[in-house]
């Protein structure tokens, strides 16, 4: 099966998912999501056996001219299975959280404006998918823009509550700033260059001896891509937008925004990193915001009190690493990974921990109406099991052995330690340990704190489901990686 | 074979989470264990024991078991007999059994699988696998402060780790293998002697803070002190030599140059433990404080026994001098831990000046401690007596009287003063429970018969039987005391395994 397939069959889920909606009874919206789950389930079983025109030349669609814009590699198949299993879990996460949603939008008591909800995240997810595969930047910027305008109905989605709102204004404008930036970014690498196509912006013999054109037309790409990464200096909207968002949709930022960012990223800056004149300076900026992001994320995390804004803070954090990786420059060698794998690696990881958290917080927000830290209070009394895996989940987060995060934070680590990235290492290690105290305040007000009058909190079965296989995968995949590793090669 | 004595307490822990009798499992684990390692002792040759089983191939890490020598075989030996008398000796509050001894048997599987581990990766996760339920156990379980004391052990040894961390992967990238193995096949001389010096300088702080080194040590006494019995016995007395076998399986042999650049400053720091910790533990007027200082403080001679290594790489006796302290001062101050725990619950109070004549109603605990106080002063015949000999004649190892004093011998000299101090808080914290009047019982001579028959409070034990030791808990202490007195009377039991 050709590969774009994947995509149309997405659309064409998100399309049938909006018009059914419209026919379906208030009290049954919640079907429109389990339809979207399972509709994702499908498509992504369909990944494996998805081919690129390599594998078979002689076809006929494999001489179409879409493949300039398209392709179809490791990485793509890697980054769209990414996509699917984060709407995926970002869907049945909404599922459960229909009822804060039905509050803040049409009726308070029905239902009845929640199951656009369910089809949204689908168009975004398809816009992911094709970023993953995407050569030429015109192509890459309608891909982004897809997944961007989605966000800003999602963020916004609750239209009584005024936080979201407030998200969704603040979403939009920071947004169509960085937009902005991008498209002027990319005006300069094609006034340079005189092509959009990343390929043959690497067969390009660069020898203009004045690189400086070329090298603010990247810097300007890369204000514009790390806003959606949450790169400092463009991450002064991800506190607000994260704690002002129906919590799905703050999942799906925090995870599916930032990973379609970081593909982009891989994509865009490889024929930059790969070529002699380009490849110090590219790498210099972004080692100087792999720095800044991993100073401001861990340390500003450290004071906050409510878990939404710490997460928000802590996904900032996160990107500091994944930027450190990039900034290696790293390419796959016999004994070690590239830095496009380790980015992979963490961003699967980080997929796993972040969403198993989110799951908790949501029924945390509904049960027992608050998302500060002091309501985890406790729940080491009332919900042992509960506790126990969100205690896994934050210490993966934290980057404690023998759990996922940790063989992510390591591969970064050797990874910076190998291109002699002393700065970068120091700083990270500092961030590291600032990001131990903060996760673990968390697990202290679950184990030490007294749960007070809180009610014990009942998973949903979705949920329950959810968080036990999300936090039994962390400890697995801390042990026993290849399963990821497999799907990079 | 190794594999199954790391993982059967990791498996244990699982099934008393999901329901099977929390005490029996634990206790019938442990022994199996102890079964095992003593085993694992006499036929650690053997390459039956060895297992391994690739889990990544770029970089190559293996989760690999094995002895690559007599050191690890003595750190597990260590481990399974702490294990057994922790699960023996401790009483889990009610309700609270399941985390109470599933926590016990996750710190031992971790400290098992990081001394038998012989690749870099594992060596330093299952260390950080068995931390986490000591923070959770002391927060949870503990006594008095316990959330202060866990949230600074939490920190203390969570920045600890990660500096380790950097130093272990900076020595992996370097020497290019997480194999412990080869590692230590590389030369040292490739390893230039500024990256030598600076992961020396990583290693020491990072396993230092772990090991309480001084200044880095103020988050043992609080925690010890407020932790539950088991947790203090496995912490103090196997988990915290985590850091000392660290710097004598790596740092050592990988950067013995780095090293000896920060001789004089690591000097420096063990005096502070022997005699700044020392002079605090005299003044301490809790038991269980007094005990965690003094855990601290004989850090030092450890130290000093791996500071005569480092500044004669060709002393034959710092090595083993090390091992056999470690050894000796785990299983004495987990004698002591478990002890104090039990006079806590017969006399309601661990205040020195509360307590008095428990001798009388108590003989066999007041015996069992003395000679658990009596080991941790080095009285010969006892293993901890063995190891500080041996520690002391190290650091005068290659002394040439015509030189005149090195700085090795200069701190062994003070150090020795260490063993006056040791004498005089153990003795003196002897007296005050043991001997003289029975204070808690009588306000005066006038009283005395009164309050025999009526009780003052409900902490205060008078009849014989209540107070002291019934059979099941003098095992725990009997077990301990038997591996004290077998290693000082006979020290080559753990010589012969180091040849």
């Amino acid at each position: 099966m050709p590969a774009y397939y994947l995509e149309a069959l997405t659309i064409t889920l998100g399309l049938i998912l909006l018009l059914a909606e419209a026919f379906v009874p208030a009290k049954s919206k919640a079907w429109v999501g389990v339809a979207a789950a399972l509709g994702l389930a499908v498509i992504l079983g369909l990944t494996g056996i998805a081919i690129g025109p390599a594998a078979k030349p002689a076809a006929a669609w494999a001489q179409w001219p879409l493949w300039n814009f398209y392709q179809f590699d490791a990485l793509a198949r890697f980054y769209k299975i990414f996509a699917l299993v984060c709407t995926l879990l970002v869907v049945l996460m909404s599922v459960d959280y229909r009822k804060i949603l039905a509050r803040f939008t049409d009726h308070t008591e029905s239902e009845d404006g929640t199951g656009e909800y369910y089809a949204l995240p689908v168009f975004a997810c398809a816009g992911m998918m094709f970023l993953a595969s995407a050569k030429d930047l015109a192509g890459a910027f309608v891909a982004l823009e897809l997944v961007t305008i989605t966000f800003y109905i999602l963020v916004a989605y609750m239209r009584r509550n005024v936080g979201s709102l407030e998200a969704g204004v603040k979403y939009l404008i920071l947004g169509a700033l960085s937009t902005g930036f991008l498209v002027y970014g990319i005006a300069w690498v094609y006034g340079t260059t005189g092509t959009m196509s990343l390929p043959e912006i690497s067969n390009l013999k660069l020898q203009t001896t004045n690189p400086t054109p070329l090298l603010f037309g990247v810097a300007l790409v890369m204000v514009g891509l790390g806003f959606k990464i949450g790169a400092v200096p463009m991450q002064i909207w991800i506190p607000d937008v994260y704690q002002g968002a129906p919590t799905p949709t703050t999942a799906f930022l925090s995870v599916g925004s930032k990973a379609a960012g970081f593909i982009l990223m891989i994509r865009f800056l490889e024929p930059f990193i790969f070529n002699e004149i380009t490849r110090s300076p590219v790498l210099n900026l972004l080692l100087i915001l792999s720095v800044a992001t991993l100073l401001f994320g861990n340390l500003a995390a450290i004071p906050q009190t409510n878990f939404k804004r710490l997460l928000a803070y802590s996904s900032i954090a996160h990107a500091g690493f994944l930027l450190l990786a990039l900034a290696c420059g790293k390419n796959e060698s016999a004994d070690s990974l590239g830095s496009a794998q380790v980015v992979s690696f963490y961003l699967a990881t980080y997929l796993i921990m972040t969403l198993g958290v989110f799951f908790v917080l949501a029924q945390v927000r509904i049960q027992r109406d608050g998302e500060a830290i002091t309501d985890f209070n406790g729940l080491g009394k009332t919900n042992p099991l509960l506790a126990l895996a969100l205690t896994v989940l934050l210490a993966a987060l934290a980057g404690v052995p023998l759990t996922a995060g940790f063989l992510g934070k390591f591969f970064v680590f050797a990874l910076a330690v190998d291109a002699h990235l002393w700065m970068g290492v120091g700083i990270a290690f500092i961030a590291a340990a600032a990001g131990f105290y903060y996760y673990l305040n968390v697990v202290r007000a679950m184990w030490w704190a007294a749960p007070g009058d809180l009610p014990p909190v009942t998973l949903p079965i979705i949920s329950k489901a959810c968080v036990a296989v999300l936090s039994v995968a962390t400890l697995v995949l801390g042990i026993w990686p290849q399963p990821i590793l497999a799907l990079l090669k | 074979m190794l594999a199954l004595l790391v993982f059967l307490p990791l498996a244990a822990f699982l099934a008393i989470l999901l329901g099977v009798p929390a005490r029996l499992t634990a206790v019938g684990v442990s022994a199996f264990n102890l079964v095992l390692g003593v085993s694992a002792a006499g036929t650690w040759h053997c390459s039956c024991w060895s297992f391994s089983l690739p889990v990544l191939e770029k970089p190559a890490l293996h989760l690999a078991f094995g002895f690559p020598d007599g050191m690890s075989v003595i750190m597990v030996l260590l481990t399974v007999i702490v294990t057994l008398a922790a699960v023996l000796s401790g009483t889990a509050p009610a309700g609270r059994e399941k985390l109470y001894f599933g926590s016990s048997l996750l710190i031992s599987g971790g400290a098992l699988g990081a001394f038998a581990a012989t690749d870099l990766f594992f060596f330093y996760a299952f260390h950080e696998l068995a931390l986490i339920p000591t923070f959770l156990m002391i927060g949870m379980l503990g006594r008095g402060d316990r959330r202060a004391a866990a949230w600074k052990i939490t920190i203390y040894l969570g920045l600890g780790s990660i500096v380790l961390l950097a130093g272990l992967v900076w020595l992996a990238n370097l020497t290019g293998t997480y194999d412990m193995g080869k590692m230590v096949l590389v030369r040292t001389h490739t390893i230039d002697p500024a990256a030598q010096k600076g992961i020396a300088a990583l290693l020491l702080v990072g396993f230092g803070t772990l090991v309480s080194l001084f200044p880095f040590h103020s988050w043992a006494a609080p925690a010890y002190a407020s932790a539950p019995a088991p947790v203090a016995m496995l912490h103090a007395g196997v988990l915290k030599k985590f850091g000392l076998y660290g710097l004598l399986r790596l740092a050592i042999p990988l950067v013995p140059h780095g090293l000896q650049a920060w001789l004089t400053p690591l000097l420096i720091l063990l005096l502070g433990n022997v005699l700044w910790v020392g002079f605090v533990t005299i003044s301490q007027k809790r038991l269980d404080g007094m005990l965690g200082n003094s855990s601290v403080m004989h850090m030092g001679y450890i130290f000093l026994a791996i500071a005569a290594l480092i500044a004669f790489p060709a002393n034959p006796l710092a090595q083993p001098a090390a091992i056999v302290l470690m050894f000796a001062h785990g299983v004495s101050i987990a004698l002591l831990f478990g002890l104090a725990d039990r006079i806590e619950r017969s006399t309601g109070t661990l205040d020195l000046s509360d307590m008095g004549g428990l001798a009388k109603s108590a003989p066999k605990l007041a015996f069992l401690f003395g000679i658990a106080a009596m080991a941790a002063i080095g009285l010969p015949g006892l293993a901890n007596f063995a190891g500080e000999i041996l520690v002391f004649l190290a650091a005068f190892w290659s002394y040439n009287g015509q030189a005149g004093l090195g700085p090795v011998q200069i701190a062994c000299i003070f150090s020795l003063w260490g063993v006056v101090i040791s004498a005089v808080y153990m003795l003196r914290a002897y007296r005050n429970i043991f001997q003289g009047r029975s204070v808690k019982t009588t306000e005066s001579a006038a009283d005395l018969t009164l309050s025999e028959q009526i009780p003052q409070g409900p902490s205060v034990k008078t009849t014989e039987s209540a107070a002291d030791l019934t059979l099941a808990e003098q095992i725990p202490a009997l077990l301990l005391v038997l591996a004290l007195v077998a290693v000082g009377l006979y020290p080559n039991l753990l010589l012969n395994l180091l040849k």
